[in-house]
């Protein structure tokens, strides 16, 4: 882990290097799966530069989170939408930044109710410290160790461009 | 004034009535809803935001459809469902409703479905939940005497976004037995709060509360007038017990004024939808013509009213 660069790398130069990470391995037929609102973001991106002709799954973890009893239902959720099978298909799930593993969690929770996957695997733009669950990312670009109560947030910006922005809770 | 359906961050925590609910919040429940209805097109039709937890369906008056749909509305949210017939209950030997409250409560019930014939009733259990300070355990409204059927009125409102997407250019008409109606209630509450500009309430003299026009209802006695121009027409099931009630001469007489046939329909908008709670009784408020046309979203309504009602539960259970 690396600590925290005085200038925040560039999100849209390490969505191409996630691109290139993953490019060995579209012999699989991979299906892209993202995660809101980040990582429907990078999948989006990831889709064109590997020139994927299929549309990628959404997904929104809401209803799947282990955190229900003590935070109740986020205000704002999404609809999931899987728009290919499942069954028997490579799944790469895509994310913005790997922390805790409980979204991971809840993601593969969430495609196992659309049927049987043969593989998923994890590609994320960035992976910090706090691990509280035996995750680990596939495709990575960016190990980063950041403070405790500070968090990484990718954000879209007004000409459409990713930016990361950092966060002090 | 303190609001029992709020907890004191002001999220929803019992759903009791429509009425005294931010636009935020039904706002909230309707793009929740949204996202339900793409669970119950799955395979594997349900997620596990409600496991381990209790619902009780109490149903101190009858209803086979509202019952059902909460009761798959749970399923689907993963939780435990108990069905009490009040009727064969204890009720029947004299307990009070709190009574039987408490014994529930003390079976560690998470959320109570309550339907009864007295207006008021849920109140009276939300209020007794926080005077016990059991503020886990919560209250949704299935329809309490003539007062407010508070998940019909949303999937209602569901229904109209589907169809219209946009509830501020809407003329909505809601035709017969208001004055008997808590469907209607819960109705025109939501969509002046969502911003419906012409609300309108169609049906005779005998059948329409007093002072409508002071929720900003536009009232009419005729069907060839109130239909003029209308996008949504939301249809009311006439009540057999009005007829013995003297209130109308027949059900035949009914209809030839108040029945929803072609002809009046026609005087809608030509896009516009025909709603109706249900179960209908053809042939007195609505034409089968009419009901069977391809204006008609009566069975769309009944999915939505899960996805809805799934909604409903699972916010007030987080809160």
């Amino acid at each position: 882990m690396s600590p925290l660069p005085s200038s925040l790398p560039d999100a849209e130069a390490q969505c191409r290097q996630l691109a290139d990470l993953i490019r060995p391995h579209l012999h699989k037929n991979p299906a892209l799966v993202g995660i809101y609102s980040g990582g429907a973001w990078i999948a989006e991106r990831l889709k064109e530069l590997l020139d994927l002709p299929e549309d990628i799954g959404l997904i929104d973890v809401s209803f799947y989170r282990d955190d229900f009893a003590e935070k109740g239902l986020h205000p704002q959720v999404k609809p999931t939408v899987i728009p290919f099978d499942v069954e028997d298909r490579h799944l790469i799930l895509v994310d913005d930044v790997l922390y805790t593993g409980r979204t991971t969690r809840a993601a593969i929770n969430e495609l196992f109710d659309y049927g049987r996957p043969a593989s998923i695997e994890l590609a994320v733009l960035a992976d910090r410290d706090g691990r509280e669950l035996p995750v680990a990312p596939t495709y990575c670009v960016w190990d980063v160790a950041l403070n405790e109560g500070d968090s990484l947030v990718l954000a879209k910006q007004d000409d459409g461009q990713l930016a990361w922005r950092l966060e002090n809770a | 004034m303190h609001n029992p359906q709020l907890n004191k961050d002001g999220e929803l925590t019992h759903l009791l009535s429509v009425e005294g609910l931010p636009q935020r919040i039904l706002t909230q429940i309707l793009d929740t809803a949204e996202s339900f209805m793409e669970v119950s097109a799955r395979d594997v039709k349900k997620v596990p935001l409600l496991r381990g937890k209790s619902v009780f369906n109490l149903f101190f008056e009858n209803s086979t459809r509202t019952r059902t749909t909460f009761e798959i509305a749970a399923k689907r949210l993963s939780a435990d469902v108990i069905n009490l017939d009040i009727n064969k209950s204890s009720a029947s030997k004299g307990e009070t409703l709190l009574d039987t409250i408490d014994n529930l409560v003390a079976m560690h019930a998470n959320l109570f479905v309550v339907r009864h014939a007295s207006s008021g009733a849920p109140y009276l259990i939300a209020e007794h939940l926080q005077r016990i300070g059991r503020d886990d355990v919560h209250v949704v409204n299935a329809g309490d005497g003539r007062h407010a059927h508070p998940t019909q009125g949303l999937l209602d409102m569901y229904t109209i976004r589907h169809y219209k997407k946009d509830f501020t250019q809407l003329r909505v008409a809601i035709v017969g037995d208001i004055l008997h109606s808590r469907v209607a209630r819960s109705d025109i509450h939501a969509l002046t709060t969502l911003g419906v500009p012409e609300v309108r309430a169609i049906g005779p003299e005998t059948l329409l509360p007093k002072h409508l026009d002071k929720l900003g209802v536009h009232v009419f006695h005729d069907m060839n007038e109130g239909l003029k121009d209308v996008d949504v027409i939301i249809m009311l099931r006439l009540q057999n017990e009005r007829m013995t009630g003297a209130l109308l001469p027949s059900a035949g007489e009914y209809f030839r004024h108040y029945g929803l046939t072609p002809q009046k329909l026609a005087l809608a908008s030509p896009d516009a939808i025909v709603m109706h709670p249900g179960p209908m009784n053809r042939g007195v408020e609505i034409h089968s013509a009419v009901a069977d046309g391809s204006q008609a979203v009566i069975l769309p309504q009944v999915t939505f009213g899960i996805a809805v009602r799934m909604a409903v539960m699972s916010i007030v259970a987080g809160n």
